[in-house]
């Protein structure tokens, strides 16, 4: 018989968005003196509020007051002092969690599944995390008595709004710098609520400086001359015209860029768990994720068999609602993205690889992209070199565990790959070979505060969690 | 008549893939002593020994990077004894360049010391700057240092101490390195180059070009194939323009610092090279 | 009939299965969230699936017959509940069971072949499927030689089932391959291939008498063998989980699994049953509460 699932959606009442939001700047909201703009929901296009934005001079005043804390306030404190504001705030973000969750999902159009199970509870887990570095910097392997840098010039992307805020406000309040952050445009709302939070942690003011804008008040404050360090994650592109940008500067600089990872499933591997870890791998967060893979190179002896589950398993992905809680696939973040994915997708068919989606009713509003599998697909073709960025798989096969590494390696970017087999040898061999920053062997797209996260090659330099990415926030 | 043998001067070549070329350019550059005495006509590297020398140090990054990390110990220590054999001969081409007696001295000892520091190393930085990961799940997860890849180095202009001082740190992990020796004192660098050539250092591994920094830098510095730059020996206003080069295909950057190439070296000049990988498997029956 | 070698390779050819990876997948499709006319829908489904079942030492006639009563009219206050799919006894209350339920159109099904150990002579566990069949048992649920199995005697297992299943004449025939026992997963997918190429019917978790019992995840493998066997030879066989499925929302979790695994065509009572007991009230519990709109308790089901 037919299981319809009838909708199951969380509720919205648990939020309060205001018509508009100005910068967070020294502990309180301020006006921004640029343009503002609208920040939307992408799976209804209806407008969420009113977002100002920095100009020049706000950037100023947001790093002016995150140079008085660091010098006045944060720099100064004991260790363990910085560590209780961290917990502190972990705890209300646990505390507020289905909040978080749901304005996420609102805001960026993920899964309230993803969101609720995924985003914030390794929020929270990340401020734990380092709020308990915070008095131990001594013994991290750094030397006695490593130094914080001064103010951290911050900018973050759309795909996990408040968890790439953790990534970067958790070490650095840590290791006792203070911040300026710029989130993405289109995804402003958690991390002015998180502003909120500082309020009620009642963390000194000027230590986080949430500021809002596009692309040019992220340029402002990354070659701003009043910060020490530069934290990016985004494009590669971008990442680049950031490198540039601190050039012949003493400022520290970080980046977490794109990637085209290849998941490699051997002919041996444990192919149930294979399919989702493919499943995974790509349609986790509407494959808005650096880390996707987004190549699958399958062994011939066994790529047959491996499609048809995987189609098969395509078929029960769930596409729609953000906030029901049945829904696996939500909305596509932005027009601009959406038109993104359809570009390279369309090349992927005119190049003549074979493209298969799943049956699909996509809602009529918003930004929406079915889950999709192209085959036939070869290393010259634009979806197996290019980030697409969306819920695009491309595959590939090989016939030796050599051309599986070459192929997998064949590529400018460097930061994830996955290796599927129960040969344990092979494993080590494989996660050896590959020149990435994480490897997944039969997983992936795991997370976790203790777990260094960052890439070789283009995909970026310096790592994020664990005690690793102390360094990018210390004078060593 | 007795006539005083004619001593048989020495050729001072480039060292790409192991041999010693000389410049595809054919250029050399006159290389006086320090009281403006002819030394040597070195050679002037161009553009396409770069070019040459990273294609080298790429084909070269593969095997010295599977090494075992007690093989490239014990290669790198070779190098100390190879060179503590030439001592007499590198003291006397310091002094040729300039250096007092007791100063080249000291500089042959420190620099042959700093292969064995550094030869150490090759076993122990792997559990020194690794470390598993308590992650809450069940999963086995392990970050260990990797070498980059090919390591652009712009030597400092101590003649021997400065360039083993940048180029020891680079390769004890599994780097390969196209290096631009000292401008002004680039004998040495070559000297030292048949030293590796006789130390079991696979071919390629180390290549030294010699030749004009503003020319050959921003080659190096733009180039796509190569993982990461040591701008060591590059003056303050050169920086920014080779910072922004490396920037095309995201080299890693070691700035120039603090140039007392005689104190005791951190690790962090071997960390600047290193990249972290994290591996995570499932724990389960 | 295969060779033990032949057994073995092919057994140990089927792919292997990740535990963490496999518990990931089962704990996810445990968040499913089924509302409403789902819910409604899914609580009909489940009770119409159920093996109603009492397998004590201390059984009697009277106990029986009050189950087969509950079987047959679950909620005297909610008439239009389903009937339960099977009431499953120990063979030697079959013909009890087989009167109480005559003319309600629901089957009996026995345990037999020495449950719940197994450890019984090959001829005395024949002897137990005759005398269950012969009651009037329609459907039988043997435990497989667990001790055979893990000592890598797959041939016998296999001759085992072959053997029950010619016992067991028109009857169904459901294997128990007490999971619990099997303890890793990859010997779950071997075991229940192996009784699948054997002639099961269906294929069960276990005897409700080791811990664990029915799990998701092991549930959810069997529901991939059952699928892949399907896919390979042709054949649709059943599953049935037993033991440990207590509440409602349990039950609709393995319904979503059989959706989301096997697949629709699993999702009838001819080749999905939950072996139970106390889940029956809950389910009926529910069911009330979404007619109603109101929470019911327990007083107001019967205990039988």
């Amino acid at each position: 018989m037919d299981f319809e699932y009838a909708p199951a959606p969380e509720s919205r009442s648990v939020v309060d968005i205001r018509p508009s939001y100005g910068l967070f700047v020294d502990g309180a909201f301020t006006e921004g003196h640029g343009e503002p703009f609208k920040t939307l929901d992408p799976s209804s296009e209806e407008p969420l509020a009113e977002i100002a934005c920095a100009d020049a001079a706000d950037v100023d005043r947001a790093v002016a007051a995150a140079r008085r804390a660091y010098e006045k306030v944060w720099g100064p404190m004991p260790g363990r002092e910085r560590a209780k504001y961290l917990y502190r705030i972990a705890r209300i973000i646990q505390e507020r969690s289905r909040e978080l969750a749901v304005l996420e999902s609102i805001d960026n159009g993920k899964p309230i599944r993803e969101s609720r199970d995924v985003d914030v509870p390794l929020v929270a887990a990340h401020f734990f995390y380092y709020a308990g570095w915070a008095d131990k910097l001594g013994h991290a392997g750094f030397g006695a008595d490593p130094r914080p840098l001064g103010v951290a010039g911050q900018v973050i992307p759309w795909n996990f709004p408040l968890l790439m805020l953790a990534w970067k406000i958790a070490p650095a309040l840590a290791t006792g710098n203070t911040v300026v952050l710029k989130p993405a445009e289109t995804t402003p709302l958690t991390a002015l609520l998180f502003a909120e939070i500082c309020q009620q942690a009642e963390l000194p003011d000027g230590v986080v400086n949430i500021i809002t804008g596009a692309g040019e008040t992220g340029r402002m404050l990354v070659g701003h001359d009043g910060i020490d360090k530069v934290a990016f994650t985004g494009s590669t592109e971008v990442g680049k015209q950031i490198a540039r940008t601190v050039a012949g500067t003493s400022k520290k600089l970080t980046l977490e860029l794109g990637g085209k990872a290849a998941n490699i499933v051997f002919d041996d591997a444990p192919l149930d768990q294979a399919v989702e870890g493919i499943v995974n791998a790509i349609f986790f967060n509407q494959g808005h994720v650096c880390c996707a893979g987004s190549r699958l190179l399958v062994q011939e002896s066994v790529a047959d068999e491996l499609l048809d589950r995987l189609k098969t398993r395509m078929g029960t992905l769930r596409v729609g609602d953000p906030l029901d809680k049945n829904t696996d696939v939500g909305a596509i973040n932005s027009a601009e993205q959406l038109a993104k994915i359809r570009d390279l997708a369309d090349s992927g068919e005119s190049e003549g690889a074979e493209r298969w989606s799943p049956p699909c009713d996509l809602p009529q509003r918003g930004f929406w992209f079915a889950p999709t599998l192209f085959t036939g697909v070869a290393q010259s073709h634009r979806i197996a070199r290019e980030e697409i960025f969306g819920p695009v798989l491309s595959v590939l096969t090989f016939r030796t565990p050599d051309e599986a590494i070459e192929k997998a390696n064949n590529t400018p970017y460097g930061l994830s790959a996955g290796v599927w087999t129960e040969k344990g040898s092979r494993i080590l061999w494989a996660a050896e070979k590959l020149r990435a920053g994480v490897v997944w062997a039969n997983t992936f797209n795991k997370f976790d505060p203790a777990s260094p996260f960052g890439g070789y090659k283009e995909s970026g330099h310096g790592r994020e969690g664990g005690r690793h990415g102390l360094s990018a926030y210390l004078n060593v | 008549m007795s006539t005083e043998r004619l001593s048989v001067r020495k050729t001072y070549k480039l060292f790409i893939g192991g041999g010693f070329p000389r410049s595809e350019s054919g250029r050399s550059y006159v290389v006086n002593d320090a009281k403006g005495r002819f030394l040597a006509n070195a050679s002037q590297a161009s553009r396409k020994d770069v070019r040459d020398a990273v294609v080298a140090a790429r084909k070269a990054f593969g095997g010295w990077s599977s090494r075992t990390p007690y093989n490239r110990g014990q290669i790198l220590y070779r190098v100390a004894e190879m060179l503590e054999g030439r001592r007499a001969q590198f003291v006397e081409e310091l002094r040729a360049a300039g250096a007092a007696k007791t100063a080249a001295s000291a500089e042959v000892d420190a620099a042959i010391d700093r292969w064995v520091w550094y030869a150490g190393w090759a076993d122990k930085v792997g559990a020194v700057v690794g470390n598993g990961n308590p992650v809450a799940g069940p999963f086995f997860n392990l970050s260990t240092p990797e070498p980059t890849g090919v390591v652009g180095i712009v030597a400092p202009d101590g003649p021997l101490l400065g360039l083993v001082s940048v180029v020891a740190p680079a390769i004890v992990t599994g780097n390969t390195a196209v290096v631009v020796a000292s401008e002004p004192a680039p004998l040495a660098a070559i000297t030292l180059a048949e030293v590796l050539a006789t130390s079991d250092l696979p071919g390629g591994v180390v290549n030294l070009l010699t030749g004009r920094r503003a020319e050959l830098a921003p080659w190096l510095a733009s180039h796509m194939d190569v993982n990461a730059i040591d701008l060591a020996g590059v003056s303050a206003d050169a920086v920014a323009d080779l910072e922004k080069a490396a920037a095309d295909n995201l080299k890693r950057v070691l700035r120039p610092g603090l140039s007392d190439w005689s104190d005791e070296p951190g690790i962090d000049r071997m960390t600047a090279f290193l990249e972290t990988k994290t591996v995570w498997h499932p724990v389960g029956v | 009939m295969p060779t033990g070698a032949e057994l073995r390779g092919f057994l140990h050819g089927l792919p292997g299965v990740d535990q963490v990876g496999a518990d990931e997948r089962a704990a996810r499709l445990g968040t499913r969230s089924i509302k409403t006319t789902a819910k409604a829908r899914a609580i009909d489904l489940a009770i119409s699936m159920l093996d109603l079942t009492t397998l004590e030492g201390a059984d009697t006639a009277g106990k029986v017959r009050a189950l087969c009563a509950k079987a047959v009219r679950p909620d005297p206050a909610q008439p239009d509940a389903p009937k339960v799919g099977a009431v499953c006894v120990y063979s030697d209350l079959v013909g009890v069971a087989v009167d109480a339920l005559r003319g309600s159109g629901i089957g009996v099904a026995s345990v037999a072949t020495a449950f719940p150990a197994g450890r019984a002579p090959l001829e005395a566990k024949l002897a137990d499927t005759r005398a269950a069949v012969a009651a009037g048992a329609a459907e039988i649920d043997m435990v497989i030689d667990r001790g055979a199995f893990l000592a890598g005697d797959y041939l016998k297992v296999h001759e085992e089932i072959v053997e029950t299943k010619r016992a067991c004449g028109d009857a169904h025939l459901k294997v128990i391959l007490e999971t619990g026992e099997l303890r890793t997963y990859d010997n779950v997918r071997r075991a229940s291939w192996l009784a699948m190429r054997a002639g099961a019917d269906f294929i069960k978790t276990s005897t409700g008498k080791i811990s664990p019992a029915a799990t998701p995840p092991v549930t959810m493998i069997m529901l991939e063998a059952v699928r892949d066997f399907r896919d390979a030879t042709g054949r649709t066989v059943g599953v049935k989980p037993a033991g440990g499925i207590r509440t409602t929302k349990d039950a609709i979790k393995y319904l979503v699994m059989v959706n989301e695994v096997a697949g629709p065509d699993w999702l009838t009572p001819d080749l999905f049953r939950i072996g139970a007991s106390s889940l029956l009230n809950d389910l009926l519990m529910q069911r009330r509460k979404l007619a109603t709109g109101v929470y019911s308790g327990p007083d107001h089901f019967t205990l039988d």
